[in-house]
């Protein structure tokens, strides 16, 4: 439920950057969201489709990469694969890993239309 | 000569773009435009008449970092006015504001004279704040309507309307305590954060000690895990020990109390994690 809210923050970011790249419709929205963002991709793009109508989103394709998570494990020393963090080490089978990446939550980039 | 727009080529018909280049080409290398007109650097690689040409936009923004902005500025804020925050997540009917009554009247015996506050998060009514102004606290509610979380912003314009904050501008106390009693949610408090010294999950034993497992977000993100009403341990299939290693699988750094805010068991420790040594009062010290 949380996605609406990350939604009203991203139309947010692209209407900053309408105003500084000066454009007032884009093509495609691009977005990351890595597997321990704690956001489903699913809810985000819904949510996105909702509030994109009257906004410079609106018919908007939208993009979201979602990079795998990645852990430190502590019993093997190294870095490894992760997709929950609930996940053991798919090395040793180790449960105390520190997760080192996988929350990024970003716009990349947008593609616009030039009008 | 072109009679139309005074070039050195031969004439074209009037209306026709000859002069210029339309936005949809671009001008390839060498000299003036090196005598290429590029129809396919767009990201459709063509183009066709009467469709918008497109450009790429670099962004590279974090969708949070609006509200990682206003975190910082209230963890700076809380720290000028010597205001230790906790922020306390759960699901609903956990106990929390049952272990802030609580808190706060053995704190009041405790450390008598630490002002104490509390920001209550609820998406409708102020029950909540009336139940911790009862206890003795200053309390702001803070509805957020359909959110399901509060927000750095919201604990922003609360902390404002604070008592605590007023008494810190007036030199009354060096420091201070603010509780956050956050929406009853164990999914969207965890990625918001407040400004806060630690954020505190509380789960009770009627919850399941799966729980850590199902929402690792929120055990991953706080520092404490404080496992309310013991008391009905006899009552219920709780394992404590299974619970905690669940929790220490998505946190291995995470600390555990065992608290019960009806019974009081394990309120000293509570107690202790939230003020660990000596209060140091400007107005009260010699």
């Amino acid at each position: 439920m949380h996605e609406l809210g990350l939604a009203a923050s991203i139309l947010q970011i692209v209407e900053q950057a309408a105003l500084r790249e000066h454009f007032r419709r884009v093509s495609r929205l691009h977005l990351e969201a890595g597997t321990l963002a704690g956001v489903e991709p699913q809810a985000l793009r819904f949510a996105l489709t909702a509030l994109a109508p009257g906004t410079c989103l609106e018919g908007a394709e939208i993009a979201i990469a979602e990079p795998c998570a990645t852990a430190w494990c502590a019993r093997c020393a190294g870095a490894v694969e992760i997709s929950s963090r609930a996940d053991p080490c798919p090395r040793c089978g180790g449960t105390r890993l520190r997760a080192t990446g996988g929350t990024q939550l970003r716009v990349l980039d947008l593609v616009v239309f030039d009008d | 000569m072109c009679v139309v727009c005074g070039c050195g080529g031969p004439s074209v018909p009037a209306g026709t773009n000859s002069g210029g280049v339309s936005a949809r080409a671009t001008r390839g290398a060498g000299g003036a435009d090196g005598g290429v007109l590029h129809y396919g650097a767009g990201a459709a690689r063509m183009s066709v008449p009467g469709i918008s040409p497109t450009r790429a936009v670099q962004i590279e923004a974090d969708i949070l970092g609006e509200n990682h902005r206003l975190a910082r500025r209230n963890r700076a804020h809380f720290l000028a006015h010597g205001v230790t925050a906790f922020n306390l997540m759960s699901s609903p009917g956990s106990g929390k504001t049952t272990l802030l009554c609580a808190s706060i009247e053995a704190l009041k015996s405790r450390h008598p004279g630490l002002p104490l506050a509390v920001i209550e998060g609820d998406q409708q009514t102020s029950v909540d704040a009336e139940r911790i102004r009862a206890s003795g606290a200053n309390a702001i509610q803070v509805n957020t309507g359909r959110g399901c979380h509060l927000d750095a912003q919201m604990v922003s314009d609360a902390f404002a309307r604070l008592d605590l904050h007023a008494a810190a501008h007036q030199g009354e106390s060096t420091e201070a305590l603010l509780f956050i009693e956050n929406v009853g949610n164990l999914v969207c408090p965890a990625l918001w954060d407040l400004g806060e010294a630690a954020k505190v999950v509380v789960l009770s034993v009627t919850e399941g000690d799966d729980k850590p497992l199902k929402y690792p977000d929120m055990f991953a993100a706080a520092a404490l895990m404080a496992i309310n009403k013991v008391d009905l341990l006899p009552y219920v299939s709780f394992d404590v020990e299974r619970c905690i290693a669940h929790a220490r699988r998505v946190n291995p750094e995470i600390d555990v109390l065992l608290v019960s805010a009806t019974r009081g068991d394990g309120m000293a420790a509570w107690l202790d994690w939230l003020v660990p040594g000596p209060i140091v009062f400007g107005g009260a010290r010699p």
